[in-house]
């Protein structure tokens, strides 16, 4: 029962995440209006945004544009900004990782000894500072979340590493003479993939919230172009008055994050159990 | 213990050495002029640098950052720009606030969490354990914002329960502190349950069944008791989270904690206190974790204190 | 209109307190109040305070020699009960009030007066108000640290205080109402030193009961203030750290009196179409200019017909919608309520085909693309885009940077950095009525300098020149003529183009039912956001 739980919602999530993807690349041709383009009539006459309708199916923002096509070009952004920021923080982690926990050594050291400093970092403060001293865009916003989740992904390397080196088939290995390139590539790396690969999903999730709560902030992805958080910051004080302009995409963030944490879940519990980390 | 304890605070203070550095050296290179932000827009570039002087603001980076440590290693934070008051002030005057919330939202946290994750896993495979496990992914998932507003919007603008904002009572503290907990409670429940999943399965509480005990002491005696480390984990993650982390809740709901101080200051380039804000948030992310390791003893005794690599 | 303030001003020299009590007959006295605002009460000392949220409340706890009649630009003598200018416009003598005591007990006498100017402009206390001052004789030097003190502030006798200026200026009487003009006890500054700003002593109608930083602060009626029957209110709590939105949604819920901040865009149509709250909004005007700064040393805003072109195509109307017309069109940098403002003068009309001739014959015909600096706080994200829309419509794209407020300021003092800068959130609202106050340091050469204001970087020397002329003409008689002379500058300022004047701004305010007092207190162009001194509860 439990694992059909699992594996029913996981294929609801996978089909989720698909159908997003989906609508995120072809967002020119499902979005139904330019994201940015403001309508005549997309306002009442004193300016108020208007509701859902058959012609805006979201309503209008603000500014009287669309916001299904708002919202469907924001997945393009959070989509990006999670793939990019979660890979490059990937990246950042499994180096530091690897390199601490096998390499070892001084630099093995100091690379661990800066990891638990940055583990002591505020993570959001850290993250609106970065922001502040970096003009941001896309980018900019990508590698500020980058810079900030990393840590978490190098420390559950770096144990993985550890205690892949202290096993018997490596030790083996190496007594048969093996080079320790050769080892690190042939018997370490392999068994780290999948721990990369859930971090990989799950870390999506943690992406998809950081980005938007920075862009809540008027600190994220700069507008005209929609990004799910940015959406909401630019609408939010019309939530008591127009809420859907705050909700819709809100829900979209919270499903958007729930899909992928269940897909990491998932990933686990078929790949490797023994991980249990909460992210920050 | 002594021992342990002086090891501990030894490395504590290299880690808020480092923070210090690395968050100083960030504002260095930050683009704003504080000096021109204090000298106001009707001050000639005269003024703006006999200021910039005066704040010393015009030395190397290695002379800033050497006075700005000198005045911490006698516990002074300076002053900041904007109040000119000490920031030590200020940042006490906002920390009861912060700790409040903290504590709250735990409480909150650790109320709902277990509350779910018991009956989550006593009622395992159940469509009951699968809606909670369902709701807790949600609440993981949701960011503070959406949920803030929609609290908000909810019980203080619709059903007007609450005050919408404001501190000071009692019931100003329900829906920052609910917002924080609802959100947080989805980690400790989906702890609480597999940990007591894997309790269940193994032997001395098939003893403790078999030997007849009722099942909610073999539940709170036995099953939660190995369940306690990873909450007490949890919570130490948890003070240093919401003691600066809880930025957008304190702006949604005006509650003058740490957090909401911060977001202010970085708006107005308040560097002294932005510095202080992040050494206080690290120094509690310090103490979150000293409280794990040193409880987790007591919890349970095959844990030895040793000092950390 | 100068020239009414100052005939106005020696007139009610005779008749305060009648002046100030004008508006006192049907308030009843006491009761408390609350008053909620978004950002912290940074200091409330007079010489360091400039912002929004402690503005009127440095008013309000301090006395300054002159001030302004409640809800009016009016100058009235305050502390001084009269003043008498020289002919040539150099010396300005004030008389000041008997018997007027500091919150501590203490009499206000003359060398007080000395002492507050003196602290303001010494490089130690670090006050942005400290470029208000240089007409007074001897100030360089006493900036420069070559004097003591300054030579051109004399104290004749204990109620008599004399200033000689370098040069003459008509706006000094403004700049002696000013906030950095606050007289202020020097016994009680030096017991407090820097945390002067947190233990205020003053003068003024109200003193400090409590403050719980980043909470909320308390001033308590102050029973000797010097004026009868002022403050009306016993009491007034500001509570701080409340977004806008928040202090509308308590206020509807009787949670608080006024909100500080005004009513957000989002929530204004709802509650101005609500009958509910019928009586609840005070509309007022302010001396405001929202505007967009064109860099003249930037390519290609170093062409005049590309900046004319650009101020064609912004389409001011639909702007003004946008922020549901609590605004209106601005054709020039002046607000309209300020002397010197030209009703007749028409501005570069909405006008895309004729902005693309333009833009033809500085030979841009393919448009061009440049950057918009913005303040990442609504409305203004939002203004920005309907002008990055405006400007698509002529071809030229322009790409939005919406930054914090330090960072946008920092951008702007930054030679050559910032293309166009939209002034919204950091424009300028006039320190005192005067058309001077929007020169010199937004479009005068002085402000086009690394780390000025004036961010379009325009300076023309023959502007500048009769700029100065007009200010010299201090005499009340040349009130007319002066106002004419800074007219002409701002309507020859246009033909160069610097900036892209939007918008002026209305003021609205959002207050209980049960607060009463005559609604331009509550809009008071001086005070702002709201004269706290002189409101009440309705009875």
């Amino acid at each position: 029962m439990k694992a059909l739980f699992s594996r029913k919602t996981a294929l609801a999530a996978a089909f989720f995440v698909l159908s997003v993807l989906v609508l995120a690349a072809g967002a020119s041709w499902f979005a139904p209006y330019s994201p940015e383009e403001t309508f005549f009539d997309g306002l009442t006459l004193e300016g108020a945004p208007l509701p859902p309708s058959a012609k805006y199916w979201f309503g209008t923002d603000l500014l009287g544009r669309d916001l299904f096509s708002r919202v469907i070009w924001g997945a393009q952004t959070s989509l990006v900004i999670g793939v990019v920021a979660n890979g490059v923080a990937l990246l950042i982690g499994t180096l530091v990782g690897v390199t601490a926990g096998y390499v070892r050594g001084f630099a093995g050291n100091a690379l661990m000894r800066f990891t638990d400093l940055m583990m002591c970092f505020p993570a959001l403060l850290l993250a609106i500072v970065l922001a502040a001293v970096f003009t941001p865009s896309l980018w900019i916003v990508a590698l500020v979340i980058a810079m900030v989740n990393w840590v978490q992904i190098a420390r559950v390397i770096y144990t993985q590493t550890v205690s892949l080196t202290e096993r018997e088939f490596i030790e083996a290995t190496r007594s048969l003479g093996a080079s320790r390139v050769r080892i690190l590539f042939r018997h370490v790396v392999p068994h780290l993939v999948p721990t990369i690969v859930v971090w990989g999903t799950l870390g999506i999730a943690t992406t998809v919230l950081l980005e938007a709560t920075l862009s809540y902030l008027g600190i994220g992805v700069q507008p005209p172009t929609p990004s799910w958080g940015n959406i909401i910051f630019e609408n939010q004080s019309y939530f008591t008055t127009a809420p859907w302009l705050v909700f819709i995409p809100g829900a979209t963030i919270v499903a958007m994050a729930v899909a992928f944490n269940l897909l990491g879940d998932a990933l686990r519990e078929a790949l490797d159990p023994t991980l249990r980390a909460r992210q920050a | 213990m002594a021992r342990y304890l002086a090891g501990r605070v030894g490395q504590a203070l290299l880690l808020l050495l480092g923070v210090s550095l690395i968050t100083f050296v960030l504002l260095y290179v930050m683009p704003a002029d504080p000096a021109r932000q204090i000298a106001g827009r009707s001050a000639t570039a005269e003024t703006v640098q006999v200021i910039r002087e005066q704040l010393g603001l015009d030395q190397p980076l290695h002379v800033q950052y050497g006075r700005y440590l000198s005045g911490l290693a006698q516990l002074d934070l300076g002053r900041s720009y904007a109040q000119k008051t000490e920031v030590s002030e200020i940042v006490a005057a906002r920390l009861p606030a912060s700790l409040l919330l903290m504590m709250a939202a735990i409480a909150c946290e650790l109320l709902m969490g277990v509350a779910i994750g018991v009956v989550a896993a006593v009622k395992r495979g159940s469509r009951l354990d699968n809606a909670s496990m369902v709701a807790s992914f949600v609440g993981v998932s949701t960011p503070q914002f959406v949920a803030a507003m929609l609290l908000l919007y909810v019980f203080a603008v619709r059903l007007d329960w609450f005050p919408v904002g404001g501190y000071g009572e009692a019931r100003h503290l329900v829906l920052p502190a609910l917002t924080l907990g609802l959100l947080g409670a989805g980690w400790y429940a989906r702890m609480v349950r597999s940990c007591l999943i894997d309790v269940f399965t193994q032997d001395y509480i098939r003893t403790a069944r078999a030997k007849g005990a009722p099942e909610w002491r073999v539940l709170l005696v036995h099953a939660l008791r190995n369940a306690l480390l990873p909450i007490v984990a949890m919570i130490g993650i948890d003070v240093g989270l919401f003691m600066s982390g809880a930025v957008v809740v304190e702006s949604v709901f005006g509650w003058p904690g740490i957090g909401q101080l911060a977001w202010q200051a970085i708006q107005q380039v308040d560097i002294p206190i932005i510095m202080g804000v992040t050494l206080v948030a690290a120094v509690a992310i310090i103490l979150g974790n000293l409280l794990a390791d040193v409880v987790a003893p007591f919890v349970d005794p095959r844990i030895k204190l040793r000092t950390a690599p | 209109m100068k020239r009414r303030i100052l005939i106005a001003a020696l007139a009610a020299a005779f008749a305060l307190p009648a002046a100030f009590s004008a508006s006192a007959e049907e308030g009843k006295p006491g009761g408390s109040i609350i008053v909620t605002y978004k950002d912290d009460i940074v200091t409330l000392d007079p010489a360091i305070g400039y912002d929004w949220v402690n503005w009127s409340m440095i008013k309000s706890i301090f006395s300054r020699l002159l001030d302004y009649k409640p809800g009016t630009t009016e100058l009235v003598p305050s502390l001084a009960e009269s003043y008498d200018i020289s002919k040539d416009g150099l010396t300005y003598t004030f008389k000041l009030r008997k018997g007027v005591k500091f919150h501590n007990g203490r009499e206000v006498v003359a060398q007080d007066v000395k002492y507050s100017f003196e602290r303001t402009n010494s490089p130690k206390t670090e006050s942005p108000g400290a470029g208000f001052y240089d007409q007074i004789a001897g100030m360089d030097a006493f900036k420069k640290g070559k004097a003591k003190e300054v030579k051109g502030i004399k104290v004749v006798d204990p109620a008599t205080i004399q200033f000689t200026l370098s040069r003459p200026d008509a706006t000094f009487l403004h700049i002696v109402a000013l906030n950095f003009s606050s007289v202020v006890p020097k016994e009680a500054v030096d017991k407090a030193g820097k945390d002067f700003g947190k233990k205020p002593v003053g003068s003024g109608a109200y003193t400090v009961a409590e403050w719980k930083l980043g909470q909320q602060l308390v001033f308590k009626k102050n029973p000797d203030y010097f004026v009868p029957g002022v403050p009306k209110l016993d009491q007034i709590t500001f509570q701080v750290g409340l977004e806008p939105m928040t202090a509308i949604l308590k206020l509807e819920k009787g949670e608080a009196d006024v909100a500080g901040d005004g009513i957000p865009p989002a929530k204004f149509l709802e509650i101005r179409n609500n009958p509910k709250y019928a009586g609840m909004i005070v509309e007022g005007g302010q001396l405001h200019t929202g505007y967009v700064t064109l860099n003249v040393q930037m390519k290609p805003f170093d062409d005049a017909r590309v900046r004319q072109a650009v101020n064609m195509a912004v389409n001011k109307e639909r702007i003004v919608k946008i922020i549901n017309n609590r605004a209106v069109p601005a054709t020039q940098p002046l607000p309209p309520s300020m002397p010197g403002y030209d009703k007749d003068f028409k501005g570069y009309a909405y006008d895309p085909a004729k902005a693309k001739e333009l833009l033809k014959e500085a030979g841009l015909e393919k448009g061009f693309k440049t950057t918009l600096y913005v303040f990442n706080v609504d409305p203004n994200p939002r203004i920005a885009q309907a002008i990055q829309q405006d400007l698509k419509e002529i071809g030229v794209e322009v790409a939005l940077k919406n930054l914090a407020q330090a960072n946008v300021i920092a951008a702007g003092g930054k030679p050559k950095t910032a293309p166009m800068i939209w002034s919204g959130g950091m424009a300028w609202i006039a320190d005192f009525p005067d058309p001077s106050n929007f020169y010199g340091p937004i479009l005068g050469c002085a402000g086009a300098t690394a780390g000025g204001w004036n961010w379009s970087w325009y300076c023309n020397k023959e502007l500048d020149k009769r700029a100065e002329a007009a200010d010299a003409m201090s005499d009340p008689a040349k009130a007319a003529e002066r106002a004419q002379a800074w007219k002409t500058v701002f309507t020859d300022i246009m033909k160069d183009a610097p900036w892209i004047p939007v918008f002026n701004e209305q003021r609205f305010t959002f207050r209980a039912k049960r607060l009463g007092g005559p609604d331009n207190l509550y809009v008071d162009p001086v005070r702002i956001p709201i004269n706290y001194d002189h409101i009440y509860i309705k009875g």
